[in-house]
């Protein structure tokens, strides 16, 4: 299932993480971003998750204060691509414990790691939950390790 | 120099920001400071810096300075720095810039890393946003990875296969050795990406898709394993062992399946495994139907499993979740062509859809409804359509409309039932209707001869309520126009005939004409029926008072079309009526593009032309020319055949020209049309004015029965002879015409002689004669010009 973004925004519309997978100009990934929020944060309450923008499907998901937005091919499985977002949900939260949306503010970096530890070039790359948390706390273990060293905090 | 502050020290900062200025001035100044921190080459604090920076990227802000920086970061050989540097690199470099090039080398240092997680973020990083130089310099070390024993990183080395071959196609060769034990992994990660690997290759080629058909036996065990298998927790969602991989492998026998008798047979049984034991309660268990339901239409599957699947989408139309009916509506609208009666069968599902609360689904439910519509449910699904139309958004009418008005002239099981739907379209959603079914529906009408009192009577009662929407107006008015003596007379066979006087007629004619809800085309319509009306009605007076009041209207084109009618009244009188008349049944045109005539025994046009006189009309004709054109200007124009002079006359060639004109194409025609006698036609008078009287004689072709053959005598009565005597005629587009010489040109006097001429008439579709004839002679030294119609032909004739 070949994504072509994922984007997080908050319901004022701020972004609090982009994630491209198609190569686009920053001009470009701007009019995206500001496309996908108006048209997410525009539909009805209790609308379905799917819409169609130019030739994507984009599918969304609002959990608690953030959307989740991801833009599909249209041969892809819409179904699928809810069952992804929440993985990834999941992760966020395994890792964060019960995750929220400051969570991802103050480190945004660290949900862009655990991202591509789920997903690369818009696919999946691993289904189990262990494996992922696992690798991101190896991960984590050897930047402290770097830090101890340094006895400074990296940032 | 102090420290620079922390990451997360200036993001509470900038959170306090209470205004857009605020927090830019903040950003300004830490920019700044970052900007001089890296023009020190600080490799301590590099890291933050940047991380900084990618935090107020994400905000809006230029961060472009920042560029050399990532790279820096990941030449580091701290974890730390290769983290944030790769994230940097895949934030703020893109391939279109030739920086990212510069991190070639380093990727490929790393990839040979001795730590797993360093060349996990270099596959990571090339996988996400390596451009085709960069995929081409370090694939040989992505497909070494690819054949390593590391489940993390050869599931990461997969992937990134994946985007090297999407960035140069042609290296898929190279990957194909190592695919071959790919299937055989146990771990999952593995397993997905490689069946991710498989699918683009056989996507991308067909001789890779050959290749690999030999995996079907193989994907269909691991399918099943993961089916039956007991639960595992490490895979588990919601009850269901890894649904991400299952679809991916429904997937890919798909791609295999498809046009393959073999492989589709193979897989069969799974198949129909996971269709009926699917969990569906959840989310997931119906993506993984969804995923199957689309891998059993498109490969060669046997009658019953297409019937199972298509049932499959009939369930979900009915699940509460919004999301799986869309997608059963989308699946249902890409099957409807090849499975149409399966999705038959949920019909009245898919109609009740029309009145769910969501859009998109409503959209859906629309669509397909109209791919449903057949000759038998016609009427059942028309009235649903048409409560859909009133109910409906604003945004649906004009689709909705359009759909209606195909799907009505496709099946219409009566045409009173196709003008009682146009009807309702109309004063339903008139304003969305779209512009051109205006002249169709028009054409439609005048059509549906025996239907005109009817449809002129409903259309009279509609626009009495309501003059707001205009297609409905337009095409109301048209109508009174054209059969307003048939409103008056209270003939209609269909429905309860209603009282109506030629002053009410004429009263909501005039109030669409003043009225500020109607649109200058509109307008146009109302006072070219009230025009219209004036060979229709008696009340001339009142229509010629109209008339003339809007010879001085603002609207250009109101003034110019009521000059004309007034010029028309005026100066030519005796034209009205011939003018004016009912129009006759027009050819149904695909485009509303110029209505085009036949060409006969393949005579070119363009030669046809030349023999044409060059146009030195006088100006009068010219005048009545216009008249002409402006009865055509929104209708739909019959075209009027005309025939070349055997013997070229200039006064003749102006007639021609007129006639000419009128079709928009402006071409000609010759006949050929053979002749012989056939049994006795009563002969009639055509034409009896001034002294001239013309008798129609007629005779049958024995070759062709479709061609009627009339002679034309015309005589003189007065005591001076009438010459240069030019007959003309013109009849209505269904037939064709030719007129050969006359055997003179003076109509001698006290009826001493007879001008004789030959008419031929093809008429193929035994359509009812009609002809109009002009007429032009000196008599007493000035000229004569005459139009005139005749209707009155003997059914023999034309039969």
């Amino acid at each position: 299932m070949k994504m072509r973004f994922l984007l997080l925004f908050s319901r004022q519309g701020k972004l609090r993480l982009q994630k491209w997978f198609t190569p686009l100009v920053e001009r470009e990934r701007k009019k995206v971003v500001r496309d996908m929020t108006l048209m997410v944060l525009g539909r009805p309450p209790r609308s379905c998750n799917f819409l169609h923008w130019k030739d994507l499907k984009v599918v969304y998901k609002r959990y608690a204060s953030l959307y989740f937005c991801c833009g599909l091919d249209d041969k892809d499985n819409e179904l699928l691509a809810l069952e992804v977002l929440h993985r990834y949900v999941e992760l966020l939260d395994k890792y964060f414990g019960n995750v929220c949306e400051l969570d991802i503010i103050f480190n945004f970096e660290k949900a862009y790691f655990i991202l591509d530890e789920f997903l690369m070039g818009g696919e999946v790359q691993e289904t189990s939950k262990v494996t992922v948390a696992k690798s991101i706390e190896a991960s984590d273990m050897l930047q402290e390790t770097m830090e101890e060293y340094m006895s400074k905090p990296a940032f | 120099m102090p420290a620079p502050i922390r990451l997360r020290e200036l993001i509470r900062t900038i959170r306090t920001a209470r205004t857009q200025a605020e927090e830019r001035e903040m950003i300004q100044k830490e920019c700044a400071a970052i900007r001089s921190s890296f023009r020190e080459e600080d490799n301590t604090y590099r890291c933050r810096n940047v991380a900084k920076l990618l935090y107020m990227h994400m905000l809006g802000y230029p961060a472009h300075f920042g560029q050399l920086e990532c790279l820096k970061l990941i030449a580091s050989q701290k974890f730390t720095d290769k983290r944030i540097g790769y994230l940097g690199a895949m934030l703020l470099l893109d391939e279109r810039q030739d920086v990212h090039l510069l991190m070639t080398n380093c990727i490929k240092n790393d990839l040979n890393h001795s730590t797993q997680y360093v060349q996990g973020v270099a596959l990571c990083t090339l996988g996400c946003m390596g451009s085709a130089e960069m995929c081409r310099d370090l694939a040989g070390e992505v497909e070494k990875l690819l054949k390593t024993s590391n489940s993390y990183l050869r599931k990461k080395a997969a992937l990134c296969a994946v985007h090297v071959i999407r960035k140069v196609p042609e290296l898929m060769e190279m990957f194909l050795p190592a695919t071959k034990n790919l299937l055989n992994e146990k771990n999952h990660g593995v397993l997905h990406t490689s069946v991710v690997l498989l699918t683009e290759m056989c996507e991308r080629s067909p001789d890779m898709l050959a290749h690999f058909r030999k995996l079907v036996p193989q994907l269909v065990r691991i399918l099943k394993n993961l089916i039956m298998s007991g639960y595992s927790p490490e895979h588990d969602v919601s009850g269901i062992s890894d649904p991400f991989l299952q679809v991916r492998i429904l997937r890919l026998l798909r791609i295999l399946g498809k046009g393959d008798d073999d492989s589709s047979e193979a897989m069969n049984d799974i198949l129909a495994q996971v269709a009926t034991n699917t969990e569906t309660s959840k989310n997931v268990g119906n993506a993984i139907l969804y995923e199957t339901v689309l891998t059993i239409m498109d490969i060669k599957s046997e009658s019953g499993l297409r019937v199972l699947a298509i049932n499959i989408l009939g369930r979900f139309l009915l699940n509460n979740d919004k999301n799986i009916r869309y997608v059963a509506l989308t699946s249902l609208l890409k099957t409807v062509q090849t499975d149409h009666n399966a999705v038959q069968r949920h019909r009245s599902t898919i109609v009740d859809c029309l009145k769910d609360l969501d859009v998109s689904i409503k959209r859906r439910a629309m669509e397909l409804s109209f791919a449903l519509v057949n000759g038998n449910n016609v009427r059942g699904m028309m009235k649903e359509l048409l409560h859909f139309l009133d109910m409906c958004d604003p945004e649906f009418k004009a689709d909705c409309a359009s759909g209606i008005f195909l799907a009505a002239e496709k099946y219409a099981p009566s045409k009173r039932w196709h003008i009682d739907t146009i009807m309702k379209v109309l004063t339903t959603a008139g304003s969305y209707v779209r512009d051109d079914s205006v002249p169709n529906l028009i054409q439609l009408i005048t059509n549906s001869v025996e239907m005109h009192s009817y449809t002129v009577q409903r259309l009279y009662k509609a626009v009495l309520d309501d003059i707001s929407q205009q297609p409905l107006v337009q095409v109301a008015s048209w109508c009174m126009g054209e059969y307003g003596d048939l409103l008056v007379s209270g003939q209609c066979e269909e429905e309860e005939p209603i009282h109506v006087t030629e002053d009410e007629v004429l009263d909501v004619l005039e109030g669409v004409l003043v009225s500020n809800l109607s649109s200058p085309i509109t307008r146009g319509y109302a006072l070219t029926a009230i025009m219209k009306l004036s060979t229709r009605f008696s009340s001339v007076n009142r229509i010629k008072r109209v008339v003339s009041i809007y010879g001085s209207s603002i609207d250009v084109e109101l003034q110019q079309r009521a000059v004309e009618y007034n010029a028309l009244f005026k100066k030519y009188d005796h034209m009205r009526s011939a003018l004016l008349e009912r129009m006759p049944i027009m050819e149904k045109t695909t485009t509303n593009g110029p209505t085009e005539i036949l060409h006969t025994n393949g005579e070119a046009e363009p030669s046809v032309r030349d023999s044409k006189h060059p146009p030195n009309i006088p100006q009068p004709s010219s005048q009545a020319n216009d008249l002409l054109d402006l009865l055509g200007g929104n209708d739909v124009v019959p075209v009027i055949q005309t025939e070349l002079p055997t013997k070229p006359a200039s006064s003749g060639g102006e007639l021609l020209d007129l006639l000419g004109d009128l079709s928009l194409s402006g071409r000609m025609d010759v006949k050929c049309i053979c002749f012989s006698p056939f049994l006795a036609i009563p002969p009639m008078t055509a034409y009896n004015k001034n002294g001239l009287k013309i008798d129609f004689t007629f005779e049958r072709s024995n070759s062709n029965p479709n061609v009627s053959v009339i002679t034309i005598h015309a005589s003189n009565l007065t005591e001076v002879d009438m010459a240069d005597f030019v007959f003309q005629a013109a009849v209505p587009k269904t037939f064709q015409l030719q007129l050969l010489s006359p055997s003179s040109n003076v109509v001698p006097g006290l009826n001493k002689g007879t001008v004789t001429q030959v008419i031929k008439v093809l008429n193929p579709q035994k359509q009812q004669l009609r002809m109009r004839i002009k007429l032009t002679y000196t008599h007493k030294g000035s000229s004569v010009q005459d139009l005139a119609e005749v209707n009155n032909f003997p059914t023999q004739s034309w039969q």
